[in-house]
């Protein structure tokens, strides 16, 4: 099942790995098979009292009243949860690392700002009777104007989402609405550039849609403690964030998790562990506050939307010169993590390929939508799918096959990037390779030569080529206009005002010694040992 | 109101109480305390809950525990025979079909139910079989793999 290509870059391993490369098992799969595995649910309590919580059905509105009285004297119903009930009712989930402001309350009191925003939690005998009680509560609104848009969002006079950032973006270090990443000159790369592609794309929020939803059970311990079981993905993350909203120390919750039904980013944000222990606090009862299937489905935060602008400019034999990124990534009404998913987009403009010139501007909006989370390379995920549908147009524009074309432009071992650090360790071009020779793609052999070493171009003694048949002849995209595709090294600058060339040092190869530890010396642990 | 239910689950006789309307997954979980079988949507759609009753495969969260009265119903907590697992078990583990684990019961009953009736399935019909059951972590292909291993018999059966 698992192929490991241990040929490529087989003189930089010591291959003296017991584990890697050998087949395991899971440590909880016989759990797993024979449902014996511990889910937060799966605890038993007697006595257990049910949360559920009251949603905003606006997705921006001002509250003027709340009238619970009804459902505070139905039977079964022992305590009605107000934002005045909670402790610290502002937060945001990142500032457990002094990163952004507290942004964020666990029960909206005098504004609501997307559709399913908490309001009120009822704690009751059952979830039936919580649920019954919660269509007892009154609430009445005054709507607001609400944005959906990113770039609405960011124009003069647009509806002001989250009081905290009243002008719809993230601050990065108090003072900055974006990030920026400036590298070369972009005015003199689309200069030089014989050809621009421009395109706009749009990637939707995505659920993450796990088979558990999100839940959590808090139990009052017997030395005053509270025992938390909970499906988060971030044990102690959601312990700091519970503490923190509750006012309470860390060291009097004591947090059981680690097996989780389906997280994918989905279970990081904290949403239930807060009102659970505040529910249990209030009641002295364990109390379980469970995700119905159209909560987590509706209201359970999903990747964030991001819109993103790539114009590039590339030569007529295949170099790409230029690339200038504008994207914008809808963080919803709140910041919880898309303030880091925008310097995670920022840090992997342009993409695995070396240009000389880049230039990016990426925002974190904030729109009256349900706020985004962590999913599978937030940040990245949709970055890189504008990315390579750009490739395979820029590739089609100068007439080259799209593999061969990232291969003549992918990062190669001391490429200067645009964050200006040095590349190392590549390995796009021999990925690209191995992709290519498993989908039976035929690729040129001055291709299937190219290295992602130092200078690159130079076939690395077959290592690639080793017991594959010759290539077939391309049936081709010809480029007439193409002359080589080697690039031009890169301390021979481009025409037209390039940018500083990056340092060329040489350093003398590394000696294999021994650690001074006495242990096995392996290149993946102990250092890099290509340079 | 609560009323009295008897079934045999996993080959034993059951009985207990139920309110009325309560439905089998909420039964089994909450008032006969088995755990092995998970809710994952509780409107039908999942697959997460699915048990065999009679022999053949159902979600147990829309179906209504009093309508079980007298029925066989079987699930994952009953598949092993003391310590030898079933030959499904054996192949989930060693194909790697299962890595959050929740909705691996409900595959699991869902594999048993075609087998039962089909010991050599195609791959089309095991495909079909697990049809309704939602796995958000694998992309499917391990658990066809292992529900295949599991027919075929070259698990190294235990039993």
């Amino acid at each position: 099942m698992l192929e490991l290509r241990k040929d490529i870059f087989a003189d930089e391993r010591d291959d003296n790995l017991k584990e890697i490369g050998q087949p395991t098992a899971r440590q909880d799969i016989l759990g797993h098979v024979t449902g014996t595995s511990p889910f937060y649910d799966d605890h038993r309590f007697a006595n257990l009292l049910h949360l559920k919580i009251l949603r905003s059905p606006h997705a921006h509105a001002r509250i003027r009243s709340i009238d619970d009285s009804a459902a505070a004297r139905m039977p079964g119903v022992k305590r009605i949860i107000r934002a005045a009930d909670v402790p610290v009712n502002l937060n945001t989930l990142l500032s457990l690392i002094q990163f952004g402001k507290d942004d964020e309350p666990s029960l909206a009191s005098d504004v609501v700002r997307y559709k399913g925003e908490p309001i009120l939690g009822i704690v009751a005998t059952s979830e039936r009777v919580a649920l019954d009680a919660l269509a007892q509560v009154r609430v009445s609104y005054d709507p607001l104007p609400a944005v959906f848009d990113v770039e609405e969002a960011l124009k003069q006079g647009a509806v002001s989402v989250n009081a905290t950032y009243p002008k719809n973006t993230f601050e990065y270090y108090g003072k900055y609405d974006h990030q920026k990443l400036r590298y070369g000159d972009i005015a003199a790369g689309f200069a030089q550039a014989d050809m621009i592609v421009e395109d706009r794309y749009q990637m939707s929020p995505i659920e993450h849609a796990p088979t558990e939803t999100n839940g959590s059970i808090a139990v009052p311990d017997t030395n005053g403690r509270l025992i938390v079981y909970t499906s988060t993905q971030a044990l102690f993350f959601s312990l700091d964030t519970s503490a923190k909203i509750n006012a309470m120390q860390s060291n009097q919750l004591h947090f059981i998790g680690g097996t989780v039904g389906g997280g994918f980013g989905g279970k990081v944000d904290t949403l239930t562990e807060p009102l659970v222990i505040l529910a249990a606090r209030l009641t002295g009862a364990p109390v379980r506050y469970r995700f119905g299937r159209h909560e987590e489905m509706q209201f359970g935060s999903p990747r964030g939307a991001e819109r993103i602008y790539v114009k590039d400019g590339v030569m007529k034999d295949g170099r790409i010169v230029a690339r200038q990124v504008r994207s914008y990534f809808d963080s919803g009404a709140y910041t919880r993590l898309s303030s880091y998913a925008v310097v995670k987009c920022a840090a992997h403009i342009p993409g695995p390929y070396t240009i000389p010139n880049v230039h990016a501007d990426v925002f974190c909006v904030f729109t009256n939508r349900t706020p985004a989370t962590a999913m599978r390379g937030f940040g990245v995920t949709a970055l890189d799918f504008a990315l390579e549908c750009q490739m395979d147009k820029l590739a089609t524009a100068v007439g080259m096959d799209p593999i061969e074309f990232r291969i003549l432009n992918a990062y190669r071992d001391g490429d200067m990037k645009a964050h200006r650090r040095e590349a190392k360790n590549c390995a796009l071009i021999e990925c690209a390779q191995v992709a290519a020779e498993k989908a039976n793609w035929p690729l040129r052999d001055e291709f299937r030569r190219m290295s992602s070493r130092q200078g690159g171009g130079v076939a690395r003694g077959g290592t690639t080529d080793r017991s594959r048949a010759p290539a077939p002849a391309i049936a081709a995209p010809s480029a007439p206009q193409r002359v080589s595709y080697e690039r031009p090294a890169a301390a021979s600058p481009p025409r037209s005002a390039p940018p500083p060339p990056p340092p060329r040092t040489t350093p003398p190869p590394p000696t294999p010694a021994g650690s001074s530890h006495g242990a096995p010396r392996f290149s993946s642990v102990f250092g890099t040992r290509r340079r | 109101m609560k009323t009295p239910i008897q079934f045999r689950l996993n080959g034993e006789d059951v009985a207990t109480f139920a309110e009325s309307g309560t439905n089998l997954l909420d039964v089994l979980r909450e008032s006969v305390g088995d755990l092995s079988v998970k809710g994952g949507c509780w409107q039908g759609t999942c697959g997460t809950c699915t048990v065999l009753i009679d022999g053949a495969p159902r979600v147990s969260c829309v179906t209504l525990a009093e309508s079980c009265a007298g029925r066989s119903i079987e699930t994952t907590a009953g598949l092993r025979r003391g310590a030898d697992l079933h030959p499904l078990q054996t192949a989930f583990m060693e194909n790697f079909a299962a890595q959050c684990g929740y909705c691996t019961p409900g595959m699991l009953m869902a594999a048993k139910a075609l087998l039962d009736r089909n010991p050599s399935p195609t791959r089309e019909e095991v495909v079909d079989a697990i049809g309704g059951n939602i796995c958000r972590c694998t992309g499917y292909e391990p658990i066809i793999q292992a529900v295949l291993t599991a027919a075929r018999g070259d698990d190294r059966r235990r039993a």
